[in-house]
């Protein structure tokens, strides 16, 4: 679809605008904060991409051999808990929001440009403290930091680790702050609500969700931290506290983070089909506002992780008719983009083939949570390895392909070249195969009864050739990540020079240059059209083509 | 809008360095500050809510023992705090007043009140927590709370484990709103120096409405901790 003139001469951007490292580190241009995020979260990505090849290896052979049990449950430990806190969590809001959103709603930067800087070094001082607590000895309680065990009976550095996510949660808040007060109050002239990029709507949901949300997990690790410092008693039963009291802290913050995840990727998704089918999106105000009413329903629906951990019937009854609720404004979402496929003129770029990889994972992913929502159901499989697969459905297959797919459909526009398309749908097809290779097993390993976080499981052997297909797709997916590592890095060398718009999307931030100004536009954007305005501009397009014909 | 509007109107941008070149004016400015300072307090609002939340299960699950231990604080040095407080919200809300009406020296006395107000509420809590130290109500391996009746059964004694419970909440919720004012204190600082610098007019005085903002939060966190830490099992 690459067609239009390319610049010969490089024009001045927010690249090359200004030189050295103290241009970077001191910067204030949310473009170049995003660049910044974007590196760190790629470094923690591949840390907890080496710990989860590690878990594999681990369970190639029923016997634990390759590591012994404590130390793999360090692995899928800090496996957990980077991927969840410095990586997916901040992944898409962070990078591509951090890039986009004043770019889509016409405004120069962010509200508040330093705060945005001091989201990135808070996130910065908290990796640190991750890394330091990793190198030297880790933590094995799990992601989750369940109480009594990571309060009182730990050997590992609960403290630290706790502290880092504490401080990466402050990280979160703030971008989140920015981003409500944006949409709020920076949007260009006749950019109205109903005007909104869908991808704008997706954070700003996601940003509700990281201001009601971070503040209670952050307040709950400082409770764990004083606990297990100080021995008060808050969450220990033998002096009178309360583990469930913990659960239902941790989970009122840690299930909504789930959409934190999921819901910017499905902005990436909305804006890519719309452009790849040349269509408007089906059901605007719809795919808005479920986004809006997954961050509140969300908040509604915690104590479905704690079915079996003690609550009362009832509390378990009507919290698994509220986690019934998400799934019919996520339905939504995935009915609405069918609909927008149809009849449209569908484009097979790399964007897209994430987004078809995306509507299909997550769709398993979401039905599989329905099994989990069912009281009876999750009582079978609770702990085992089809809830492993069921979230990383939802966490890779949805969450990270919409990210690969946003990177590749916005990288033109964030560096100005154009990454290698051939070599870039080889990839989505690796890590669609991988994918499924990798966790469709594990659907049905937990099914049949295996549990999650044993290194062992030798007295199961017939477990053993799931496995093993589970772990071999796992190299595969490995190879489809480090693919467009590679031809990323590549195309910033000697990628072609990309056009303003090599899309012909919709959507302001393709009508400024490649890359943009540090001012994002030349002049401020005045906004007479309709969101998703495919249909005029390709007739536009057209015109253009028999006058000069 | 026509050129020589707009050039009006870069002229006065360029006049005025309080205006950050990412906002069109700044009416948005205002706006967006103080849309950011409400939604800050909004995260403030989950943060104690928290702990007000494992406050109250608590306070249901051992309600005779936190009452016991809640009759050992000092309702007068609260109350006396309280005041304090208040009080301290009367003179930040003069202050902006005074801004608003261009009276410089009363804002810089209002905000200078203020801090005075901020730092007798430290020094006061710096006493209730140095009685409880001495009383050994500090959670930890010294901790004792032997032989307290319970509020209205006085043939009923209070159990230590809980009552260590009420005062690790007691601890962390009254020290972490002291630390919000020692950050407020910090806060004041900065616009008290502002103020000196004579930066505030009555056309430009965001930083000390949102920093005001800020402080009135600070006060209402403290009106829900008041009754529910020190009043709890008050009886004529």
């Amino acid at each position: 679809m690459a067609t239009a003139t390319v610049p010969s001469v490089e024009r001045e951007n927010y690249l090359n605008k200004h030189y050295g490292v103290g241009s970077w580190l001191l910067t204030t241009d949310h473009k170049r904060i995003a660049l910044l995020y974007l590196i760190s979260i790629t470094f923690f990505f591949f840390i907890g991409g080496f710990f989860a090849l590690l878990i594999r290896l681990e369970l190639l052979t029923p016997a634990s051999d390759l590591v012994q049990a404590d130390t793999y449950n360090k692995l899928f430990t800090m496996h957990g808990q980077v991927m969840v806190f410095f990586f997916l969590i901040p992944s898409i809001p962070a990078v591509l929001g951090n890039f986009l959103i004043p770019l889509m709603v016409g405004a120069k930067d962010l509200a508040f440009p330093r705060i945005n800087l001091l989201s990135w070094y808070l996130y910065i001082i908290a990796g640190i403290m991750m890394v330091h607590c990793m190198l030297t000895g880790g933590i094995d309680t799990g992601w989750t930091f369940y109480t009594p065990f990571s309060t009182a009976f730990s050997n590992t550095k609960v403290i630290e680790a706790g502290l880092a996510i504490f401080v990466s949660g402050f990280s979160s808040i703030l971008t989140g702050l920015n981003f409500v007060v944006t949409i709020h109050r920076m949007r260009a002239p006749g950019m109205t609500w109903s005007r909104l990029p869908l991808f704008v709507w997706a954070h700003y949901a996601t940003s509700i969700i990281q201001i009601l949300g971070t503040p209670v997990i952050a307040i709950t690790l400082v409770l764990v931290v004083a606990e297990r410092a100080l021995h008060l008693g808050i969450f220990d039963p033998k002096l009178g506290g309360d583990p469930l009291l913990f659960q239902h802290l941790f989970w009122f913050y840690s299930h909504p983070a789930v959409y934190i995840m999921i819901l910017p990727s499905m902005g990436v998704v909305t804006e890519v089909i719309a452009c790849f089918s040349r269509k408007r999106i089906f059901g605007y105000t719809f795919v808005a506002l479920s986004s809006i009413a997954i961050a509140v329903f969300g908040f509604l629906v915690w104590a479905h992780h704690m079915f079996v951990a003690g609550i009362s019937v009832y509390a378990a009854l009507i919290f698994s008719l509220l986690s019934y609720s998400v799934a019919v404004p996520s339905a939504v979402k995935v009915f609405n983009w069918t609909a927008t496929l149809y009849k449209g003129s569908i484009h097979y770029d790399a964007p897209m083939l994430y987004a078809f990889g995306f509507l299909g994972l997550f769709t398993m992913g979401g039905l599989t949570g329905l099994f989990l929502a069912a009281l009876g159901v999750d009582v079978h499989v609770t702990d085992t390895y089809f809830v492993i697969a069921h979230f990383h459905y939802i966490m890779v297959g949805g969450a990270l392909m919409g990210y690969m797919g946003g990177m590749h459909f916005w990288w033109p526009k964030i560096t100005g070249k154009l990454y290698p398309e051939g070599w870039a749908r080889l990839a989505a097809l690796i890590v669609f195969i991988g994918f499924n290779l990798t966790f469709f097993p594990q659907f049905v390993l937990g099914y049949l009864g295996m549990p999650r976080r044993y290194a062992d499981y030798s007295h199961m052997p017939e477990f053993q050739v799931l496995n093993v297909l589970s772990t071999a797709g796992s190299t595969v997916l490995a190879v489809g990540y480090l693919l467009p590592m590679i031809y990323f890095l590549w195309s910033m060398r000697y990628g072609k020079p990309a056009s303003d718009n090599p899309w012909n999307a919709a959507g302001l931030e393709w009508k400024t240059q490649s890359p943009p100004t540090t001012f994002n536009f030349e002049e401020e954007p005045v906004v007479t059209w309709e969101a998703y305005n495919y249909d005029e501009i390709d007739k536009g397009r057209k015109e253009e083509v028999q006058v000069v014909g | 809008m026509s050129d020589s509007q707009a050039a009006v109107q870069s002229h006065d941008g360029l006049h005025n360095p309080a205006l950050l070149h990412h906002f069109a004016d700044e009416g948005q400015q205002r706006d967006a500050s103080s849309l950011g300072m409400w939604i800050f307090l909004a995260t403030e609002v989950m943060f104690f809510g928290g702990l007000f939340c494992a406050y109250l299960i608590y306070r249901r699950l051992y309600f005779g023992d936190f009452g016991a231990a809640s009759a050992s604080i000092d309702a007068k040095l609260g109350g006396t705090n309280t005041a304090v407080l208040i009080c301290s919200s009367l003179t930040v809300v003069l202050a902006i007043w005074a801004a608003q009406t261009a009276r410089r020296s009363l804002m810089i006395l209002m905000l200078i009140f203020t801090m005075l107000f901020g730092v007798a509420f430290l020094g006061i809590k710096g006493i209730e927590y140095k009685d409880k130290f001495e009383e050994h109500h500090v959670p930890g391996v010294s901790f004792s709370f032997a032989n307290v009746p319970i509020p209205g059964h006085p043939d009923q004694y209070a159990n230590p484990q809980h009552a260590q419970i009420f005062f690790a909440l007691y601890f962390i919720m009254t020290g972490l709103h002291a630390l919000h004012m020692v950050v407020g204190l910090g806060i004041f600082t900065w616009l008290l120096w502002m103020a000196w610098k004579g930066r505030f007019t009555p056309r430009y005085h965001t930083p000390l409405e949102i920093g005001g903002l800020y402080w009135h939060f600070v006060d209402i966190v403290w009106i829900y901790l008041f009754p529910l830490l020190y009043l709890i099992d008050r009886h004529p």
